[in-house]
């Protein structure tokens, strides 16, 4: 009896940590259409680009923030904590945090999943497993020619491309202030 | 009704630039304007920084740099050129230490032919150690890279060809007008996966007189960090 007691609460637990995350993916929707190769606990991996397009057409009130990273880009790495700050303090806006990662499919398990407990990082994880990157790279930005990192900001109004490093949290923030509520 | 929509815009135009930063960021209403505003922003930086984002058609500048040899190494030195396979890459990318067995056989491949690979690391020391004059002639020694490996010392050539991540691969012919530029071929994580070896179909191209098809790809890579 009290293990069924603990197990309950454990698993009531587990749901309600994960609520967040997953209902954040749900809002990703474009049509109630969610194609999604695997979910592994809280990340999403993709095969093809095409089934993640969605991400970068949605019509909603939201404002999407998508950087493109790994974990064995260093630049990248290093203005992670930006949008984790940003995950944060935007916690109550109409804003979804996507980061895209490029890493290889046989390091998903020894350097991703690592990478992701060790630093908390709060923001939606995809990984894009698609090695044809010349067929999707323009259909991302056609200012982007695939050198990451690349940082997508857009809303049903706005769209804007940002190629390379974000200098600092400020400027960040700067960038996607003007989408919000806009 | 149109015009009194883009008089306004035009006014907000004005006030956000005079107003705001000048961070790249578009935010006027109209999107062609914005477009166009982020596009001007962008040739502005470029030309600040002496970028100058080579295209398919324009001539390439030589340059003169330290080769793994420790001899100083121009475009012009090589004899009986057709053409240059200039790639910029680097030690400490994936994606360019993915790609170097095939580097290492597009030049036994193309250089007999008068297309020799020739390899630059534009990446700056101080930022990434792996990628030191050093480490370049270790690496080199250690997979035996038959072809030139050469340090942009004080990274200024890679902002003349406008490269902008390792690896990227600029195809000149014997003139040094660009032909193609982009990646090796269209699959990086999986050389098994090669269907269009884009390279050598630009070459095939140029032997016949014709033009490269495509003459531009897109790939991932490491950004070419420049120093503050």
């Amino acid at each position: 009896m009290r293990i069924n007691v603990l197990s309950l609460f454990i698993v009531c637990c587990l749901l309600a940590s994960c609520d967040q995350k997953k209902s954040l993916a749900n809002k990703t929707k474009v049509n109630n259409v969610e194609v999604v190769d695997e979910q592994d606990g809280d990340l999403l991996i993709y095969e093809r680009f095409e089934d993640m397009e969605y991400i970068f057409n949605n019509e909603n009130d939201t404002t999407y923030v998508i950087n493109f990273w790994a974990t064995w880009c260093k630049p990248c790495v290093e203005e992670l904590p930006y949008f984790d700050q940003l995950f944060t303090e935007y916690r109550a806006e109409k804003i979804k945090i996507i980061l895209v990662s490029l890493d290889f499919p046989k390091q998903i398990e020894s350097k991703l999943k690592p990478y992701l407990l060790k630093n908390k990082v709060l923001p939606q994880v995809m990984v894009l497993k698609d090695g044809n990157a010349n067929e999707w790279i323009g259909q991302v930005s056609e200012d982007w020619d695939g050198a990451i990192p690349a940082t997508i900001i857009y809303n049903k109004n706005k769209r804007l491309f940002i190629g390379g490093e974000v200098p600092s949290y400020a400027n960040l923030k700067d960038k996607v202030e003007p989408l919000i509520n806009n | 009704m149109i015009k009194q929509f883009f008089s306004i815009a035009f006014v907000a135009i004005c006030l956000f630039s005079i107003t705001s930063c000048d961070t790249g960021a578009a935010t006027a209403n109209d999107d062609s304007s914005k477009v166009e505003k982020e596009k001007t922003v962008k040739k502005d930086m470029l030309a600040k920084a002496n970028i100058k984002d080579l295209k398919v058609g324009d001539k390439a500048p030589d340059f003169k740099l330290k080769g793994i040899d420790g001899k100083m190494m121009s475009l012009a030195d090589v004899k009986d050129a057709k053409g240059y396979i200039v790639t910029f890459t680097c030690n400490t990318c994936p994606y360019a230490v993915m790609y170097e067995d095939r580097l290492i056989e597009l030049h036994n491949n193309m250089a007999a032919k008068g297309y020799p690979v020739i390899a630059i690391n534009p990446n700056d020391p101080d930022v990434k150690e792996g990628d030191s004059f050093d480490a370049m002639v270790n690496r080199a020694k250690e997979k035996s890279f038959p072809f030139a490996y050469l340090f942009d010392d004080g990274q200024k050539v890679y902002p003349q060809y406008g490269a902008t991540k390792t690896p990227h691969v600029f195809l000149l012919d014997a003139d040094r007008t660009v032909r193609y530029i982009g990646s090796i071929d269209d699959s990086a994580n999986d050389p098994e996966a090669v269907k269009k070896k884009y390279v050598e179909m630009a070459i095939e191209a140029i032997e016949k007189g014709e033009e490269p098809t495509p003459d531009y790809t897109k790939a991932i890579g490491c950004s070419i960090k420049k120093k503050a």
